[in-house]
C-alpha cells in the first residue's frame, strides 16, 4: 500500500454526524434555532401592530388568535425562543470577555442557559396572567 | 492574497468580517435593555382593548423604545440570517438568491412595522 509520505493533520469542518452529543452543542444549534424562529416571528408583531393601527375588526382577529390555544401555544413558544435567545446572546458575550470557557463552565453555562430560559418564561407568562387586563 | 496591511485592518480574504462580528455584538449588546422593555411593554397590555393598546404605543417614550428595539432587532436578525445563508447554501446564484430575499424580508417588516407605529402615534 502507498501511503503519503506526510500525513498533514487538517482540522476537519464539524460535521453532525460524527459529532457525539454535548450539551453545550446542542445549545448551540438551539441558539441558531431560535434566532430564525425570532426571524421568522417578527411577522407576528408586524401583524399586530398593523391591525391595532387600522382598525377595531382587525384587532379583534389578532386578538382572537392570539388568545385561541394554538396562538397562546406560538406565543408561549416565541417568549421562550426569545429568552433563551438572550440568555445564549450573554453566553456569547461572556465568552467574548475569555471567561466561561473551560471544561465544567462551559457545561454550567449551557446548562444555565436551558433552566434559566424556562424558568424566565414561566415567570413572563405569570406576570401576563397576573396583570391581564 | 492579502497584504499584511490589509490583514491588520480585518479584511482578509473573505474582504470582510470583523465589521459583521462586531455589529452581531453591537446590536445584540443595544437588544438586551430593548426586549426586556419590550416584554416590560407587551406583558402590560396582555388582554387590553386596542384603545389602551394605542394609548400606550402613542406614549411618546414607549413609541421611540419600540422604534429603538426595531432597529437594533432587525439590523441584528439579518446579519444574523446572512450567516446562517453563507453557512449553509453553497450555490452561488441560490446564495445571492437568499441574500436578497433576506434584505428584502428585513425592510418589509421595517416598514410595515414603523408605519403602524407612525400611524398610531400621528395618524390616527
Ligand atoms: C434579546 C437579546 C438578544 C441578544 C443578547 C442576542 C445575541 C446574539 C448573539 C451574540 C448572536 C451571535 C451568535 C454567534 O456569534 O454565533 C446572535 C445571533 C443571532 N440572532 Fe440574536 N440576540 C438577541 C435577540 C435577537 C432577536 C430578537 C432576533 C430576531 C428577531 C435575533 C436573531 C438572531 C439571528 C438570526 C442570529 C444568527 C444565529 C446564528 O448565526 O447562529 N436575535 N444573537
Amino acid at each position: 500500500m502507498a501511503e503519503p509520505k506526510v500525513q498533514i493533520e487538517r482540522p476537519l469542518s464539524p460535521h453532525l454526524g460524527i459529532y457525539r452529543f454535548s450539551i453545550t452543542m446542542a445549545m448551540s444549534i438551539v441558539h441558531r434555532i431560535t434566532g430564525s424562529a425570532l426571524y421568522f416571528g417578527t411577522l407576528l408583531l408586524v401583524w399586530w401592530l398593523l391591525a391595532a393601527s387600522s382598525s377595531a375588526k382587525q384587532f379583534d382577529i389578532v386578538s382572537a388568535f392570539f388568545a385561541s390555544w394554538f396562538g397562546q401555544l406560538v406565543l408561549f413558544g416565541y417568549t421562550w425562543a426569545l429568552l433563551h435567545h438572550m440568555l445564549g446572546g450573554i453566553r456569547h458575550f461572556i465568552w467574548d470577555t475569555a471567561h466561561g470557557l473551560e471544561p465544567g463552565e462551559r457545561e454550567f453555562l449551557a446548562y444555565a442557559t436551558l433552566v434559566g430560559s424556562v424558568v424566565l418564561t414561566l415567570a413572563v407568562w405569570m406576570l401576563g396572567y397576573m396583570f391581564k387586563g | 492574497m492579502k497584504t499584511p496591511f490589509a490583514r491588520v485592518r480585518g479584511l482578509g480574504t473573505a474582504h470582510s468580517g470583523t465589521e459583521h462580528f462586531w455589529m452581531q455584538r453591537l446590536t445584540g449588546i443595544a437588544n438586551l435593555p430593548l426586549i426586556i422593555a419590550f416584554l416590560v411593554v407587551i406583558v402590560s397590555l396582555v388582554g387590553s382593548s386596542q384603545a389602551s393598546v394605542i394609548a400606550t404605543l402613542s406614549n411618546p417614550f414607549v413609541a421611540m423604545i419600540l422604534l429603538a428595539a426595531l432597529m437594533s432587532v432587525l439590523i441584528h436578525m439579518r446579519i444574523g440570517m446572512q450567516v446562517i445563508i453563507e453557512d449553509y447554501v453553497h450555490t452561488e446564484l441560490r446564495k445571492i438568491l437568499l441574500l436578497m430575499a433576506n434584505t428584502f424580508f428585513t425592510l418589509a417588516v421595517a416598514i410595515a412595522a414603523v408605519y403602524a407605529i407612525l400611524k398610531i402615534n400621528f395618524g390616527l
